[in-house]
């Protein structure tokens, strides 16, 4: 395995991007599905995987606190990449699955990641019950047959010297960010499929290096599948979830291109009520920046959202939360000052 | 000073210029073909070491079934749930037309990458079409030559694969070895999760392999190489004798200028530090030229070698050759080494030569009966450490010990037979001339003999090696005869295809005879297990060597088993002894059969048993027996039928034709080694009298003056030269046959695991009699020429001390 | 007249061109003639005794033995002259050394085909070698192997020997001893004997003497 081929998977979701932008309204050209604004999801169908879409994934942060009152982070990622639509018999299947998985504690990042192949069991999403794995690393739903799936899971994954349990109850619905789940992503119109479950309370188990700690703490669960997520001049993005203290969220993200950039998000009440943001609404500006494996990243953020009052500072729990997966980013747990205290996580790509 | 005492020693050269071509030419000739052996053992080892590389074998340990069958994917999904970080892999053979190759597929995805030799993402190949159906096979390009044309998913090529081997995807892989959810080995990757949860309780069939350090086929066919080594040693001892005569004239022809040179202030020290310069620089100057020929004798040879190695040992060698560092460095040193060692004995006479010797030149040629007898003590010596060695040694080496041992002591005792002959037809003579011509032939011999022992050297590996291969050609023709007894050879597609043609074949020949084998573990090592259906064809014709009374009827029953004599010699086994197949089955042994060519061990059973044991046997393999004269007709008719590709069907003289070919390619080196030691020893008689030509002119002179025409003693020269490679001939045949029967009864027993009976081929003794004969009249041409050039001045020069 | 010089010249070639040895140079040798040839280094007393003994062909110019010219005889005519009808003694013996004492005594005469064991045992008693019949010429002294290149020259009977300086190896008296030898044998032969030396003390001791000075008898 190479960095190579990896970075081909994302050059194919973006590449389609390119050359076909926003004209192809229900197929791109390689025959892959469209997400349509008249087709909102439908569940619990769509928690599980959808083969005609060029890439998908299933997300999960969690911010956690130890028993020994130190701060942790926790993520568990599935991401499945088609390199045509469709399935296929066994070793045929054109699905591919990465897995990534990592914790973060104030003074150490561990990351870890999985790839497998579609079609032969290895790794996959299944609906009833759901259970989503790439090889041990699961997660599993323990919800009874009236609620939804995702209202209760057991996420575990292990890597070179980390492994963690995590049991999952949701405190709130679902949410579903832009125009009831889809959520364009610039503003020549790409879009994709997406919602969240953020109002988990977590209770596990982390090991580090041998080591049980139990953890408490809140986790935040995404789920976004599309063709055609970037546009062509769009070179990465920044994105943001947070836990407040008065038990709002905010999901935010920031498209970054050769211009002012495409900012987006969704405000969550601490009941639930979604306030999708209009675009450009949020800000976001990078405060500090640090030097974190050869690449200048920013380790803190001024965020500002001024209809709701909010003009916050982020700060990372360790400003070396770099996944050292074969497609490198940062995604690591903040601590939140300002208007707004809380925790959260914040990820950044193409840097 | 030094430099000029130097350029004082090297004016001898110009003024001998033949002299320092033979010295040259001789070393060269002897780093050639060692250096020839060298570059294709070493190109060898290369693609050896590249087969072993594939896919990480040689550095990655991995999870293999206890039974050698293969794993079911669901053992990999669950190791890989369980945490286990292993990647499956599917390995087979794959027949395209009559060609093979070895089918290697891989899970991108989850391969470690120490064992990714191919970039599956590079441009030319792409991770989607690598695989998605039709998916593709990468493999070297001289594979891809081969493969043209054929029905292959579409092919890239990448060097980093060894010849005859292609990679591609597992699942495009299961597909067309036919296997689906199959997996040959998982590769386990480097570093695995603490607490892992045991092997035991996930897959309990499932042992770790270790990395395989050394490949099979590089233990299959070292005997193969060694035999080369030893031939490219023996190519280079013959070239020595030639340096070893050239520095020893150049030597004594020097003596004064040497005395001169230190009476004039040269201190000792200088001296031989500049004769040791001087052999520095010259052997050099000749090893260069030496590898750079055995490269281009390597290169000629290859592709035979390439097809000894695919048909004997089925390892893949790349037929083309790359420069090695190492070849060059060990030709060079050898060339250096050989040169100093042949001039020892000079350099301690120059260190201890006496300042004022008197001026006589002695001749240098002389040598004292004592000398001889005592060589011949030494000779005798060493052909005692040969028989000792057949006696109380084992192995390869031990064979090869009393091979080098019994040439180099048969060499040794040489110039005391020769003389005693000489000696003895000396005084048969009648005739004045004849016997001045034995007593002068019999004077020569000490300024001949290293060129003789050379030339008995190389007859007697001629005649041998010739007397090895034509015994192995004739057991071998009458093998094939006994086991290629079925008229028509059928290779169905598909095993569906395989018992349509079957049913389709019953009536219409008189029996069909199934070629399916299984591999099964047995004393702990792979065999490929045959089963046989009980028939005539195999009662009557099948080479056993040894076997019990009842033996095709307990073969049928199921009881017993049969194996080969390689098998039988490496686990020595013998008739009776019990064998555990897979299932815990114990057989009988009931027979050995003799394998020739086949360097692997391989067993019979009845063909009930072997179903019973692998019911998805591959049956697509299948003999016909069926009147001679329809066997044309039927073939025919059966590719029709099912419009088989030619190749599909074979005949009998086909397939033998083919087996005889590959046995012809097998040797075609050693025949081509061997010629070219003839003519290495040929050169050195041809050195030796050309450097002996001028100091024999004072012998000749005075027979002239007394009556005898420069043309009778030209005449009379030539005969001598010949006389003496026929007495050397005529010696040479006791060794050749020693070492014929040394090859026969003990390398190749060693090396490949049979035993041949010993022909002796009196034909091939006379066609190699004449060769010597031809090649000393040769070598003693162009110096008889010369003499009878000579101008009537020259010779009374001889006389004359005035004019 | 046993052997006629008529006007024979001899050029050799040499490093700085051609050089005339022998310049016209006539003489005659009567049967059992016995004749020092004297003369300086250079002088080109061996060529002549060579060209006489068929060794060697003139430039120009007639040699006659026996009133016939060898010089016109054919390379195998040639060398059955000096077979049968020259003996040979050299100054550095250039005896056979493959072959022991008798064989190398008898060695010419039985390439002539005249082979007399009587008359050989005979010569090697006079020459003092009876005892040293088995002997290898390496194992003999300078005096030793000259008496056997005496014999061998005489044992087939020759009408003419030539010496070139065949006691210049030895020292004077074994010299002598030989000289004495040779001259007796000679005499009771009758073969004519024609001696190159550069010892007048030694000339004196024959019948007569030419004298031969750059390339022309004085």
């Amino acid at each position: 395995m190479n960095v190579r081929w990896v970075l081909l998977f994302l050059l194919a979701i973006a590449a389609p991007a390119l050359a076909q932008g926003f004209a192809g309204l229900g197929t791109s050209a390689e025959g892959f599905a469209m997400p349509q604004k008249a087709h909102p999801p439908v569940f619990p169908g769509d928690h599980g995987a959808h083969p005609d879409y060029r890439v998908e994934w299933w997300y999960l942060t969690a911010n956690l606190t130890g028993e020994d009152g130190r701060d942790y982070g926790a993520q568990w990622t599935l991401f499945r990449f088609a390199l045509a639509p469709g399935t296929g018999e066994s070793w045929q299947t054109p699905q591919l699955w990465m897995g990534h998985a990592a914790v973060t504690t104030p003074d150490q990042h561990v990351s870890a990641e999985r790839l497998a192949r579609g079609g032969i069991g290895q790794a996959g999403v299944v609906l009833t019950p759901f259970s989503a794995n790439i090889d041990s690393w699961r997660m599993d739903s323990r919800a009874g047959p009236d609620s939804d799936p995702m209202s209760a899971l057991d996420v575990s994954a292990a890597g070179a010297g980390f492994a963690y349990r995590l049991g999952l109850t949701a405190t709130g619905p679902l949410v579903l960010h832009g125009d009831r789940g889809y959520s364009v992503k610039s503003a020549q119109g790409q879009a994709s499929y997406y919602y969240s479950q953020p109002f988990y309370a977590v209770k596990g188990t982390l090991t580090l290096d041998g080591r049980d700690i139990a953890v408490t703490g809140q986790a935040w669960f995404d789920h976004e599948w599309s063709s055609q997520p970037l546009g062509a001049d769009q070179s990465g993005w920044d994105w943001f979830s947070f836990h407040f203290d008065t038990g709002e969220k905010l999901m935010g993200f920031r498209l970054r291109d050769e211009g002012a950039g495409f900012t987006s998000g969704t405000w969550i009440g601490a009941d639930g009520q979604v306030e999708p943001l209009p675009p450009g609404a949020l800000t976001a500006e990078p405060l500090e920046w640090a030097e974190v494996r050869g690449r200048t990243v920013p380790i803190r953020w001024k965020l500002s959202l001024p209809f709701r009052g909010l003009d916050i500072t982020t700060r990372a729990l360790n400003d070396a939360a770099w996944m050292d997966t074969q497609v490198s980013y940062w995604e690591g747990p903040v601590r939140i000052e300002g208007s707004h205290p809380g925790r959260g996580y914040v990820e950044m790509t193409g840097y | 000073m030094l430099w000029q005492a130097f350029t004082a020693l090297l004016s001898h050269w110009r003024r001998h210029r033949l002299q320092l071509a033979m010295l040259l030419l001789g070393l060269a000739l002897a780093t050639a073909l060692w250096s020839a052996v060298q570059a294709i053992n070493a190109q060898a080892r290369l693609s050896y070491a590249r087969a072993a590389a594939v896919i990480g074998q040689d550095r990655l340990s991995a999870l293999v079934r206890v039974d050698g069958a293969p794993i079911a994917q669901d053992t990999y999904i669950r190791l890989r749930q369980a945490g286990w970080l292993v990647s499956p892999v599917i390995e087979g053979e794959l027949r395209f037309g009559s060609g093979r190759l070895r089918l290697i597929g891989i899970e991108p995805l989850t391969l470690p990458p120490q064992a990714a030799q191919v970039d599956v993402s590079a441009d030319d190949i792409g991770l989607a079409a690598f695989i998605t159906p039709p998916g593709l096979l990468v493999v070297a390009p001289e594979t891809a030559a081969r493969l043209a044309g054929e029905a292959t998913p579409p092919l890239r090529l990448s060097e980093a694969l060894p010849p005859g081997v292609a990679l591609s995807d597992i699942g495009i892989a299961q597909r067309l070895l036919a296997q689906p959810g199959r997996i040959s080995r998982l590769i386990l990757a480097p570093v695995q999760l603490s607490g892992l949860p045991p092997l035991a309780t996930i897959a309990p069939e499932l042992v770790m392999r270790a990395p395989a350090t050394e490949s099979d086929l590089s233990r299959l066919t070292d005997s193969f190489h060694l035999n080369l080594t030893a031939f490219g040693f023996l190519a280079f001892a013959v070239g020595l004798f030639i340096v070893h005569a050239a520095i020893g004239l150049a030597f004594e022809q020097r003596r004064p200028v040497l005395r001169t040179l230190r009476a004039l202030g040269l201190p000792l020290r200088a001296l031989v530090a500049l004769s040791i310069t001087e052999l520095l620089v010259l052997s050099l100057l000749a090893g260069v030229l030496g590898v750079a020929l055995g490269y281009g004798v390597a290169a000629v040879l290859l592709p035979d070698v390439a097809a000894s190695l695919r048909g004997l040992y089925g390892a893949e060698v790349d037929g083309q050759l790359s420069l090695q560092p190492s070849v060059w460095a060990l030709g060079l040193a050898l060339a250096v080494a050989g040169t100093l060692a042949s001039a020892a004995s000079r350099l301690w006479r120059i260190a201890t030569l006496p300042l004022l010797a008197p001026a006589q030149p002695r001749a240098w040629s002389r040598m004292s009966a004592q000398a001889l007898v005592l060589q011949a003590a030494a000779g005798t010596g060493l052909l005692a450490i040969s028989a000792l060695a057949v006696i109380i040694g084992h192995g390869l080496v031990a064979g090869f010990v009393s091979l080098g041992a019994m040439l180099l002591g048969a060499a040794l005792l040489l110039p005391l037979v020769l003389s005693l002959v000489l000696a003895l037809a000396g005084r048969m003579g009648r005739g004045v001339v004849t016997q001045w011509f034995w007593a002068d032939t019999r004077q020569q011999l000490p300024g001949l003999s290293l060129a003789l022992m050379a030339l008995l050297l190389a007859l007697a590996a001629n005649a041998g090696v010739g007397a090895m291969v034509g015994s192995f050609r004739l057991t071998f023709v009458g093998w094939l005869d006994q086991r290629l007894a079925s008229e028509l050879y059928v290779t169905a597609r598909s095993d569906e295809e395989s018992d349509l043609m079957r049913s389709w074949l019953a009536a219409r020949s008189d029996a069909v005879l199934p070629i399916w084998s299984a591999e099964e573990k047995i004393l702990g090592e792979p065999v490929q297990v045959y089963g046989l259906r009980d028939h005539v064809t195999y009662r009557e014709n099948w080479p056993l060597l040894a076997a019990a009374p009842d033996v095709w009827d307990r073969l049928e029953a199921g009881t017993g088993i049969l194996v080969n004599e390689q098998m039988a010699r490496r686990k020595h086994l013998r008739l009776g002894d019990e064998l555990t197949l897979s299932g815990g089955r114990s057989q009988t042994i009931v027979g050995i059969y003799s394998d020739y060519g086949n360097p692997k061990a391989q067993a019979m059973i009845g063909i009930d048993l072997l179903l019973a044991l692998h019911p998805d046997v591959n049956r697509q393999r299948f003999a016909v027996r069926i009147a001679p004269d329809r066997a044309a007709g039927l073939a025919a008719q059966l590719r029709d039928a099912f419009a088989l590709p030619a190749d599909n069907v074979i005949d009998q003289a086909s397939v033998k034709a083919f087996s005889l070919r590959i046995f012809e390619r097998t040797f075609a080196v050693t025949a081509a080694l061997n010629v070219l030691t003839l003519g290495v020893a040929a050169l050195a008689i041809f050195a030796s009298l050309l450097t002996l030509a001028d100091m024999r002119l004072a012998q000749l002179a005075p027979v002239w003056a007394m009556g005898l025409t420069l043309r009778r003693l030209a005449l009379l020269e030539v005969l001598r030269s010949m006389a003496l490679a026929s007495f050397t001939m005529l010696a040479a045949v006791p060794v050749g046959l020693a070492l014929a029967w040394l090859l026969l009864a003990v390398v190749n027993v060693e090396a490949f695991g049979w035993q041949l009976p010993m022909h002796v081929f009196p034909l091939d003794w006379l066609r190699l009699g004449s060769l010597s004969l031809i090649s000393a009249a040769l070598a003693a041409a162009l110096p008889a020429l010369q003499l009878v050039r000579r101008q009537p001045s020259a010779l009374v020069m001889v006389f004359a001390n005035e004019r | 007249m046993l052997l006629e010089l008529k006007d024979v010249s001899k050029t050799y070639p040499t490093g700085e061109g051609p050089l005339r040895v022998l310049s016209g140079v006539s003489l005659s040798l009567a049967r059992g003639a016995c004749v020092a040839l004297t003369g300086e280094s250079g002088s080109g007393k061996s060529t002549l005794l060579h060209l006489a003994g068929g060794l060697d062909r003139p430039d120009a110019g007639q040699i006659l033995f026996e009133g016939r010219d060898i010089v016109q005889l054919g390379e195998s005519d040639l060398a059955a002259f000096r077979r049968t009808r020259i003996g040979m003694v050299f100054q550095q013996f250039n005896l056979i050394p493959s072959l022991d004492v008798a064989a190398n005594l008898a060695f010419q005469a039985r390439l002539a085909g005249r082979h007399d064991p009587d008359w050989c045992s005979a010569l090697a008693e006079r020459l003092g070698l009876s005892g040293l019949l088995g002997r290898y010429p390496e194992q003999l002294s300078g005096g030793q192997q000259q008496r056997v290149a005496i014999g061998r020259a005489l044992a087939a009977r020759p009408k003419l020997i030539l010496a070139d300086e065949p006691t210049g190896n030895l020292d004077e008296a074994t010299g002598d001893a030989v000289l004495d030898l040779m001259l007796a044998l000679q005499a009771e032969t009758g073969a004519a004997l024609l001696m190159v030396t550069h010892s007048l003390r030694l000339a004196a001791r024959l019948g007569s003497r030419v004298h031969l000075s750059a390339g022309r008898l004085a």
